[in-house]
């Protein structure tokens, strides 16, 4: 509403900015709780190995399908191995997975988009139209069916992850980046010479950056839900890995007699999902309040 | 009659009779719960109207008046709240009222017009049955009984073809329809209180002028009391009968509007009058009245007076306590201390600058030359349709010479700013050249030598997106001067802090990112961005055209001080008229993509004028509600530049059309006096003879804060004019028809 | 509006060959040989290539393509490597199973999730809100295999009212199969009815901001009138869309969720056929997938141009 208002009247630092950021967050209970999750499963991915009592692939052939107790939090599985162990490994690997399989997506997808929406004409043309052949297939199916093809190792996980998500990434970026190339500053940078990869990064990627991270966030958390996903319907890693989705999917069998088996992994799977979302969720009203939902 | 006056209720009747108000707002606070804590938006602000009255709240942005005509009528954002005060309709206790209350109040007994027509009426239902909801929810009509009132409404509005219109969604009409169907709907009930929000900030001049019109003939045959919502001064001259001056949330002056704008006895109002550009003068002659500072937020506002730490007059007590509204004349209030030597104050001469001689030495110089460009769009929404060419130039040339400003006006939509964007080399042309200093220049900015580039430089419309966001103030201005100011690197930070002071910034806003600025503030960083490389044009798109009243004039000083030290040209792109005026040198007029009228400025602004112009001029609302005008109105919106009329483009909405010859054939261009050319099919001197009163008052009124004498028409020769005698000197225009045209001058 | 239908028809026709494409080349890094799977491991180099040739596998890259896609578009869509039926009718019959699983959640997750984000939308900050919010973003989040356990070890374990496993029996009708639908229907729906009721505030929100909206307040209207009129008219707008955009993630629940309650479904069929590398199974169902999200697309494309006076008017 109002144009004209003044300059605030203490001088603003970065670090005052990260201030504002934080107060922000914390008038916000639900990014609090999900930033709460996040960094909880992050400390597990980071120190669970070491914490962990057991190796995962430990068998403890006296100690089979027993219910949590002192010796075994979570209790054990048909094979004797201790559930909370193989949870503590299986962090670092569903943060690798699905962390590195982000990174990619956000990294070509960024790069896609940002040429893509600078260059325009048939540059964009081209590039969307093949993206948008890779929307056409379901995420799930095409994740399936090349993950099929090539073989369920983590590496080409975290490729197929890549793949998968480079064309809702470069969609998002495009668009950002059609919106701040006609801002007038860019104008500017033309008028003095400015090369387009300048342009590209340091005047545009910069303003991208919030956008950006948002959308990686909530990449971030689809991916998760990818990777688990396709643990559960044996397509993901294979045994004796400790994933989590597969983990759920051994446990089915088992249900009547071990129920736990079931519940730690899948009840670890679901907050971690929902933590990033809400802190994803967070990060776009702070970050990016007037982007569109998806 | 310009200014309705009711002989019955004459506005000082109105605010003396209280048994006849309408709306009586007593002490109002209103407040907005923010996560910062509360903010204080309107203080303490009383006001009343009486049935018959027209009254023109007037303040520039964040002065609060549209948070107080919310509050008034209960309709603020859940965060905000009347937290004092009374408001009452008619004896109605309003504030006491429940939502239900409210809601039946709405539309019955008060109406609404909002600011930006497109936005405000539903896309996806059909105007009629909006319009249709008024009778069915307030006057218990049938479907078929409200259609009536409907068609009768809009028949009232003046819209042409009503039965069509009620077919019709949101987009299939222009704004000024659009308007007309919003003023409509708000008259269906026949309220008590027309609460008109900026009704026409978001029209076209020529729109603006049409509804200003409609709006004017309603408010003399209906008893409403309306309350007129604007920024803009001269709308108030001539619609409202009582004018109040908001500052800051408070009120500091009100009127009679025929007082007030005679006589402000406050400093304020005297500052906004005095930053409104004249069509009477220009920059060499006199500078306008910039206000300092900022207007402050409500969580910092200064002790005593709110005005003190921007006003010319302050004085210690002034500081002391905040002064009360008080009686100084029949009707006329005040908040100001001193407001007895403001008229003194504001008759203090204004700095008049001695142009004689100066500096115009290397005039004559040719910088750039423009010849005959186009540039035509590919049709909107590839494959829908024919892909038919939007001819958004079509055949524009122009000179600048140095240290000379070229003024390019016309409405929305009518090419001005492609022209420039092509010039620039923003944007590539379709066709024709563009010479810099006799070199032709590539067309895109990307093929450009450094050295072209260096020479040309603009400044942008809208200031919050022309900085980037991420880069401190330093580092936006530092960058041009590396990049093509040739100055070793150790001498760059000397640079721009020589060039923030040049835009008259703090040495410490160096270190600011743009956010922490304000509009105005941040427009002077892109000005010193533009200087950085010392170009030898400026190309100015709308430089003002987003920014408050009285920093516009701020800017425009310093842009003329600008010119006057470097000696740079500029071309300066605007739809306003008196802002083009007070910067220009020369004018061109720009409709539909050609030129119709050049000259220097003076000749502009005198018989014989392009038809077109004539009815720009006559549509500008002129802060002075003495003034009586003769009205020139355009009908109809501008055609669509897909299918440009035959014969003279004009010929659609021409007031003075001839007949079949203006759709037959493309009028020749006449030479008048000194580089004066009109492309026109009546002869210069026939116009002159149907225009001579044509500017009346435009020119001849006793100026409100005495500004310099106004210009005779006949001897009426600015210093840039008088200088400006080579046929070669100034933007020459011609017309890419060829020869017929172009014969009298010589030089091309 | 023919000239565009005819259009997006035309785009959609060569999305799907270009997806036909991807999924031949995709399943061409499938390992073993198509071949020796047929005659089996004991069989003679030379009857393996016969079939090869008999197959046309002898033939060039894109002359098997070509084949394929031929096969594809007349109906021969071949023999499953593993069971040795017919490869359409089977996966037809799966595809019915499954429509029939995602027309009963949509009917359960489109009218509640456009509800509950009206509903967060209209109470906008206030406690109800947070809670619709906080939980469309929960469900959102949970994967239906989860969603599915947990409403197994409740409803079929627990209360004993469902049954867990969702095998129907062939041939059976629809009222005989839905109490085993009602579970997989509600796993299925949960991610998406987060996903609805979102978008569904979000675009109901921005048009409680518009300024049409505030006029019709402003006109005195009451406030069901606003809300049916001039809010949702333009709100659900969107809405539409998502819904026709989000078949994907519904392909995607399906997959999972007929995995975990044993459901007859297409997208079963096609775990079981990536599972046992059965090559025709794969290639034909991911046709068929594809096919139905391309067609759901075109029509959400539609749907918005007929809904939308001021696209249809142009
Ligand atoms: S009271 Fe003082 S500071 Fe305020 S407007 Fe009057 S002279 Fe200026
Ligand atoms: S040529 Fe005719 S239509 Fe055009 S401006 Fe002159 S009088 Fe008007």
């Amino acid at each position: 509403m109002d144009q004209e208002q003044p300059p605030p009247i203490t001088k603003p630092s970065r670090f005052k900015r990260a201030a504002d950021v934080w107060g922000r967050v914390r008038r916000h209970p639900p990014t609090v709780i999900g930033l709460a999750i996040v960094v909880f499963f992050l400390l597990m991915a980071v120190f669970g190995p070491v914490i962990a009592p057991y190796k995962f692939s430990d068998q403890i052939a006296t100690a089979r399908l027993q219910g949590p107790s002192w010796e075994h939090w979570f209790g054990t599985d048909q094979f004797g191995r201790d559930v909370m162990s193989r949870l503590l490994w299986g962090a670092r690997d569903i943060f690798l997975v699905a962390g590195f399989g982000t990174a990619l997506a956000v990294l070509a997808g960024a790069t896609l988009g940002l040429i893509s929406g600078y260059a325009g004409r048939w540059v964009d043309e081209g590039v969307m139209r093949f993206l948008d052949v890779l929307l056409s297939l379901p995420p799930l199916l095409l994740a399936m069916v090349l993950l099929g093809s090539v073989g369920p190792s983590r590496f080409n996980i975290i490729i197929v992850v890549g793949v998968l998500y480079v064309p809702m990434v470069a969609r998002v970026v495009r668009s950002v980046v059609l919106d701040i190339k006609t801002r007038e500053f860019v104008e500017a940078a033309k008028l003095r010479g400015e090369r387009g990869s300048y342009i590209m990064s340091r005047e545009i990627l910069p303003n991208a950056l919030p956008a950006l991270a948002v959308e990686s966030s909530m990449r971030f958390s689809y991916a998760i839900f990818l990777v688990a996903s396709l643990g559960f319907l044996g397509l993901g890693v294979q045994p004796p890995a400790p994933d989590w989705g597969l983990m759920v999917n051994e446990a089915r069998s088992w249900f009547d007699q071990a129920p736990w088996m079931l519940f730690f992994p899948a009840g670890a799977i679901a907050f971690l999902i929902v933590g990033v979302g809400f802190l994803s969720d967070g990060m776009r009203r702070i970050l990016w309040p007037t982007g569109v939902s998806e | 009659m310009s200014t309705r006056i009711d002989p019955e209720i004459s506005p000082d009747a109105g605010l003396a009779a209280a048994d006849q108000a309408v709306l009586e707002i007593e002490d109002v606070d209103i407040v907005y719960r923010t996560s910062g804590g509360p903010l204080h938006t309107v203080r303490d602000v009383s006001l009343r109207i009486a049935r018959g009255e027209s009254y023109g709240l007037v303040g520039e942005s964040g002065s609060g008046k549209t948070t107080l005509a919310r509050g008034a009528v209960r309709f603020l954002p859940s965060n905000g709240s009347v937290t004092k005060g009374r408001v009452r309709l008619s004896g109605t206790d309003l504030l006491g009222a429940s939502q239900n209350e409210m809601r039946k109040l709405w539309g019955a007994r008060i109406g609404m017009v909002h600011q930006d027509p497109s936005a405000a009426v539903n896309p996806a239902m059909r105007v009629g049955n909006q319009l249709d909801e008024m009778g069915r929810t307030h006057l218990g009509m049938s479907k078929a009984q409200a259609r009536v009132k409907s068609l009768e409404m809009l028949n009232r509005v003046g819209m042409p073809d009503p039965e069509a219109v009620v077919e019709r969604y949101a987009h299939q009409l222009s704004g000024g329809m659009l308007q007309r169907v919003l003023i409509a709907s708000a008259l269906t009930t026949d309220p008590e209180l027309l609460i008109m929000d900026e009704p026409t900030t978001a029209l076209d001049v020529t729109t603006e002028a049409v509804i200003l019109d409609l709006v004017q003939e309603l408010l003399g045959s209906v008893r409403h009391a309306v309350l007129f919502i604007t920024h803009n001064l001269g709308v108030v001259a001539r619609v409202c009968d009582t004018v109040g001056v908001m500052y800051a949330g408070e009120v500091v002056e009100e009127g009679p509007v025929k007082t007030v704008f005679k006589q402000p006895l406050h400093p304020y109002t005297v500052g906004l009058l005095g930053a409104v550009p004249r069509l009477t003068a220009g920059k060499a002659d006199l500078e306008l009245v910039a206000i300092p500072g900022f207007i402050p937020r409500p969580d910092a506002l200064p002790p005593g007076c709110i005005f003190a730490p921007r006003c010319p007059m302050v004085i210690d007590e002034c500081r002391a306590a905040r002064p009360q509204l008080v009686d100084v004349g029949p009707g006329q209030r005040s908040s100001c201390i001193r407001w007895v030597d403001v008229p003194e104050e504001a008759e203090r001469p204004r700095p008049v600058r001695d142009t004689s001689g100066e500096s115009f030495s290397g005039y004559g110089r040719e910088l750039l030359e423009v010849r005959d460009l186009k540039k035509y769009f590919k049709g909107r929404g590839a494959g829908k349709g024919r892909s038919a060419a939007v001819k958004a130039v079509d055949g524009i040339s122009a000179r600048v010479t140095e240290g000379f400003t070229l003024g390019i006006v016309g409405e929305s939509g009518c090419g001005k700013t492609t022209f420039i964007r092509c010039v620039s080399g923003l944007e590539e042309p379709t066709a024709g050249e563009v010479l810099l200093q006799g070199n032709k220049l590539a067309p895109s900015v990307t093929d450009r030598p450094y050295d072209a580039l260096k020479k040309i430089q603009m400044v942008f419309q809208n200031p919050d997106v022309s900085l980037n966001p991420q880069r401190t103030v330093g580092d936006i201005i530092a960058r041009p001067v590396q990049q093509l100011g040739a100055v070793p690197k150790a001498e760059v930070p000397q640079r721009v802090a020589e060039l923030l002071q040049a835009v008259h910034l703090p040495q410490a806003y160096a270190a600011r990112l743009p956010q922490e600025l304000s509009g105005g503030e941040k427009q002077r960083v892109a000005i010193a961005r533009a200087f950085a490389a010392e170009p030898a044009l400026v190309i100015c798109d709308e430089p003002i055209s987003s920014l408050d009243v009285s920093v516009q004039a701020s800017l425009l000083n310093l842009l003329a001080e600008l010119q006057r030290s470097a000696g740079t040209s500029y071309v300066f792109v605007s739809h306003d008229l008196a802002a083009v005026r007070h910067i220009s040198d020369w004018i061109a007029v720009v409709y539909l993509g050609r030129l119709w009228e050049v000259g220097p400025t003076a000749r502009i602004f005198e018989p014989p004028l392009h038809p077109y112009t004539e009815a720009l001029l006559s549509a500008i609302p002129i802060a002075d509600p003495e003034i009586e005008r003769e009205r020139v109105r355009l009908t109809g919106s501008v055609p669509s530049a897909v299918n440009i009329p035959s014969g003279c483009r004009f010929h659609t909405r021409c007031p003075r059309k001839i007949g079949d010859i203006c759709e037959r054939e493309e009028p020749p261009w006449r030479d008048g006096k000194k580089d004066h050319s009109i492309c026109c099919h009546i002869p210069l001197a026939e116009l002159a003879a149907s225009q001579r009163h044509a500017l009346d008052g435009m020119y001849g009124s006793a100026d409100a804060v005495g500004s310099a004498a106004p210009a005779p028409a006949d001897t009426g020769v600015g210093d840039a004019e008088g200088s400006s005698t080579g046929s070669d000197t100034g933007a020459e225009v011609g017309p890419d028809t060829g020869a017929e045209a172009g014969s009298g001058r010589g030089g091309s | 509006m023919l000239r565009y239908l005819l259009r997006r028809l035309g785009l959609i026709i060569l999305t799907v060959l270009a997806a036909s494409l991807i999924i031949f080349a995709i399943t061409q890094f499938l390992p073993g040989d198509v071949a020796r799977l047929i005659v089996g491991q004991f069989a003679t180099e030379q009857a393996v290539e016969n079939v090869r040739v008999e197959l046309g596998l002898d033939k060039p890259i894109h002359i098997q393509y070509l084949n394929w896609l031929g096969g594809f578009v007349t109906g021969d869509w071949g023999q499953s490597l593993t069971s040795r039926v017919p490869v359409r009718p089977l996966v037809f019959d799966r595809l019915w199973n499954s429509s029939w699983l995602a027309f009963l959640a949509l009917l359960f997750y489109v009218p509640l999730g456009i509800f509950l984000g009206v509903l967060a939308a209209l109470r906008r900050d206030k406690p109800s809100d947070s809670v619709i919010t906080a939980f469309g973003m929960t469900f959102a989040g949970i994967p239906e295999f989860v969603t599915g356990l947990v409403l197994i070890s409740v409803f079929a374990f627990g209360f004993k009212w469902l049954p867990a496993n969702s095998s129907i029996a062939p041939g059976a009708t629809f009222w005989e199969a839905l109490p085993q639908l009602i579970l997989p229907a509600i796993t299925v729906s949960l991610v998406s009815l987060g996903y609805i009721t979102r978008m569904t505030r979000a675009s109901t929100v921005k048009v409680m901001d518009a300024d049409y909206t505030r006029a019709a307040y402003l006109k005195g209207l009451p406030r069901y009138q606003v809300l049916l009129k001039h809010v949702l008219r333009n709100s659900l707008l969107p809405t539409v869309t998502v819904i026709f955009m989000g078949i994907g993630w519904l392909i995607g629940g399906l997959i999972v969720t007929e995995q975990v309650f044993g459901y007859p479904g297409l997208g079963r069929l096609i775990v079981g056929a990536v599972q046992k590398q059965d090559l025709p199974l794969i290639q034909a169902s991911s046709m068929v997938v594809v096919t139905v999200f391309a067609i759901s697309n075109l029509i959400a494309d539609l749907l918005y141009v007929v809904l939308n006076p001021r696209i249809r008017l142009q």
